[in-house]
């Protein structure tokens, strides 16, 4: 599937703003992200929400990821 | 979607009543609690002592005459506190904060804490540390700070592998600005300035802290996440989190800014070296300099559009000052800038500044209303530019479901169109204007979150329902947490006591942040009362003999359905819960989850003001907010939350600001000099609440309590500006700012 990068996560992916790649879950999306591009790693560590389908999910990794879903990784929001 | 979704647009029976509040009486009659309320046997007093510099070296600091102050217990340095955040940079700044090491970093910045059996001789010991400062460069303005030569408020900090004052960088948006302005028919380049303000809580941060000789520790405190705090302090004392027990007081006002510690590690610390219970109370002057405020900003905005007012491009850039440590203001704000619109082309760029001023917290819908400010005042005047009505113009350009948000995602089902056409069609539009007076509308965007959320709602033997909740109650939730737990049982909403637990009585729960509390606390409480009912069908049915899947829950009772056993009479829950004993124990549905799924919000307001061009005091005459719900469970508190932010935006758009001097000093930490909008200030608020629901919560809930602070800024200004002839580009609009923008135009 795409995987849609905002515009803080793309230089730690080369500078690409979109790359294709398998996950069921949340979690298999975040483990197979930073095998592929470890410097994610930093923004990992501060947090990366995921939106399917236009829905956020900032924290539950369990979330399973539709076979068609758009997929968006953003930095994860915080609040006042 | 993830969550169930059946009950969206289902018919309530007491959810959207406006019932009384239950803390209402206790909070009236002073018998509520707070931060400041708490007292053990033999407690100390706690004080700390601040730097009067924007930035020093700490030569040395010499505590010896002041631990020999009679009644003195504990005198507390950074030696005290030992770094212990194995590399994590923002614990380790939280951790410089609460205490200065090797350099203060602003005015107010903590040196030294004091822990004495009365006031006087805290006070007495706080005189007698002599601190040998050497005087540091330094710099409190944002755009002062970028420039070349500026001092350097963290040396190590790097931008492209130069010592730099800007840390951080964030990018958002999509398209090609530079061909989107090619297309325009028109483009207009604007800047602005919002000055630093307070969230202006009334209640002080206050804690009182106890640990024993065994390392146990409890602390009650002023919070908005007793959990979070937790944590941050077992992390900074090397405490286990399961023995520091942390209990949330009542809270006078929190806005993001009791989402931070600052005298509460120090409390802890003291009361670990004196061995005696310490309570801290952070003076007004305090508050001010020592605590969190927003980030001052400065912008650039450039929007290109056709003749029939449709944006071909939209750029924004704003700079935040953070303070001294790094952190994710200009993220948080180059998300929200241009969210509420359908663009082929935009861009918001944030950027982070180091300067000399207190560490910055987060301020409801933190970072939004700043680039707001900037990005409606400039829509306004393009469309009157190209004389289009400001509400149309937004309408032709405005986001709907299934567009591409400026921040990356396609919407889902958003209100800000519903929220500009009730602006359009409210009778406040049309009413007429006189002399001196103008109108201005704005809107504005802010995502909300969910978080971790655990609940448990336990049956007592007489059939009335205590629910116990993690998340903080600023904002009038636990009424609204028990209608939602009176709706899902089928009883009435006096039947159900809400109570916030401490850290040792539920599993963790996220602070009570980005409008988190009803949306999330609610969503649990939905569950654990669905859990609750099915061990009431189990027990009505071995109260009848008869099978569980005989059994049915409506109205607050069980019912036997089926040819077989609907003859039998009802068992109401006070029936089964008498019976608990007999039938298997205590009666009770927990739940925990992580509440993703929150549905973002969107508000339009309107504003009329009249300005006096001889004084340059603007005076707010008419003011209506419409924003988006979800689902209004308690649509007092709703509108309250409209009201309350709206209020806080006008104060922030007329006349709070921190002002420093020369010397990098506060000049202004109290509220005589700070001026916070009171009643006499304030036009009766009206709100309209429009609920479009949220498809991710099982009742349509949206956040509610940070939206409406966003659109104030821009509705102000465009109102301010329509008034006078003359645009105002620098928040505080306060007298002196208007006047001279008067004398600059010759007006």
């Amino acid at each position: 599937m795409k995987i849609d990068l905002s515009g803080p996560l793309r230089n730690a992916a080369g500078g690409i703003e979109s790359f294709e790649m398998e996950a069921r879950t949340i979690r298999e999306l975040l483990q197979r992200l930073v095998e592929r591009y470890p410097a994610m790693q930093r923004h990992m560590d501060q947090g990366i929400a995921v939106a399917i389908d236009g829905t956020i999910y900032r924290d539950d990794h369990s979330v399973k990821i539709p076979a068609a879903a758009e997929v968006y990784l953003l930095p994860r929001i915080q609040g006042g | 979607m993830k969550h169930d979704q059946k009950y969206t647009g289902q018919e309530f029976k007491v959810v959207g009543a406006r019932v009384e509040r239950p803390d209402g009486v206790d909070k009236v009659t002073g018998r509520a609690r707070y931060g400041a309320d708490a007292n053990a046997p033999g407690q100390l007093v706690g004080l700390v002592l601040r730097s009067s510099h924007a930035h020093a070296r700490i030569v040395k600091i010499d505590t010896s005459k002041a631990e020999k102050v009679a009644g003195v217990k504990a005198v507390l340095t950074s030696a005290d506190l030992p770094d212990l955040t194995n590399g994590d940079a923002g614990n380790y700044a939280t951790l410089v904060n609460c205490m200065a090491r090797d350099r203060v970093l602003y005015d107010g910045h903590a040196v030294a804490a004091v822990a004495a059996t009365d006031k006087s001789s805290a006070k007495k010991a706080l005189k007698l540390i002599k601190v040998t400062y050497e005087k540091l460069p330094h710099v409190t303005d944002v755009d002062e700070a970028l420039k070349k030569g500026a001092p350097l408020v963290q040396p190590t900090n790097k931008q492209d592998g130069k010592p730099s004052n800007k840390s951080g960088h964030f990018e958002f948006g999509h398209g090609d600005i530079e061909a989107g302005l090619l297309e325009a028919d028109i483009v207009l380049e604007r800047s602005y300035k919002t000055e630093q303000t307070h969230q202006g809580y009334i209640e002080p941060h206050a804690c009182l802290a106890t640990v024993g000789p065994d390392g146990s520790g409890e602390l009650w405190v002023t919070t908005q996440g007793h959990f979070s705090f937790r944590i941050m302090c077992a992390a900074l004392l090397g405490m286990d989190v399961a023995k520091l027990k942390v209990t949330s007081s009542e809270i006078g006002g929190g806005f993001g800014g009791k989402t931070h510690v600052w005298i509460e590690p120090v409390a802890l610390a003291l009361a670990r070296k004196s061995n005696r219970p310490v309570k801290m109370v952070m003076s007004r002057e305090e508050v001010f300099k020592a605590s969190g405020p927003t980030c001052a900003t400065s912008m650039d905005v450039k929007i290109g559009a056709k003749k029939d007012g449709t944006i071909t491009a939209a750029f924004i850039e704003c700079r935040y000052s953070d303070g001294p440590f790094p952190g994710i203001w200009g993220m948080l704000g180059g998300m929200t800038a241009w969210a509420c619109y359908d663009l082929k082309n935009c861009k918001a760029v944030g950027v982070d500044v180091l300067v000399n001023r207190p560490k910055v917290a987060a301020y409801r819908a933190p970072s939004a209303p700043m680039m707001a400010f900037g990005v409606e005042s400039t829509i306004d005047q393009l469309a009157k530019e190209l004389d289009i009505d400001p509400v149309e113009f937004r309408l032709r350009n405005v986001a709907k479901e299934g567009t591409r948000s400026s921040y990356g995602p396609i919407y889902g089902p958003i209100g800000i169109e519903p929220t500009l056409e009730a602006v359009r069609d409210h009778p406040h539009m049309r009413a007429k204007l006189r002399k001196n007076q103008g109108r201005g509308m704005a809107s504005g965007f802010w995502f909300n979150i969910g978080g971790q959320t655990c609940s448990d709602l336990n049956v007592g033997v007489d059939g009335t329902v205590n629910l116990t909740v993690g998340t903080v109650d600023v904002g009038g939730a636990r009424a609204s947490l028990s209608l939602i737990a009176a709706e899902e049982l089928g009883i009435s909403y006096d039947q159900v006591k809400t109570n916030i637990g401490d850290t040792s009585s539920l599993g963790h729960n996220d602070t009570t942040e980005g409008s988190r509390g009803t949306f999330s606390s609610g969503m649990a409480t939905i569950f654990a009362a669905r859990e609750a009912i099915e061990v009431m069908k189990s027990r009505a049915a071995q109260m009848w003999g008869i099978p569980e899947d005989a059994v049915e829950w409506k109205d607050g009772e069980a019912r036997a359905v089926g040819a077989e056993h609907g003859n039998l009479p009802a068992l109401s829950l006070k029936e089964i819960a008498a019976e608990a004993g007999a039938t298997g124990g205590p009666i009770a549905g927990h739940h925990e989850v992580t509440a993703d799924g929150s549905g973002v919000s969107f508000a339009s307001h309107i504003c009329d003001v009249e300005v006096d061009p001889e004084t340059g005091k603007t005076t707010v005459l008419r003011y209506t907010v419409v924003q988006d719900a979800g689902k209004a469970i308690h649509p007092d508190y709703v509108e309250g939350q409209f009201q309350g932010a709206a209020a806080q935006g006008i104060g922030w758009a007329l006349n709070e600001e921190y002002v420093y001097g020369e010397d990098g000093c506060l000049q202004n930490a109290g509220f005589l000099d700070y001026r916070v909008p009171v009643c006499s200030d304030l036009p009766f608020i009206d709100t309209k609440i429009l609920e479009i629901p949220n498809p991710n919560h099982p009742y349509g809930i949206r956040g509610v309590g940070e939206c409406s602070i966003v659109p104030p800024l821009a509705a102000i200004g465009n109102a301010v500006s329509n008034a006078v002839g003359v645009r105002l580009n620098h928040v505080p609009m306060s007298p002196p700012r208007i006047l001279k923008a008067l004398d600059d135009a010759g007006a």
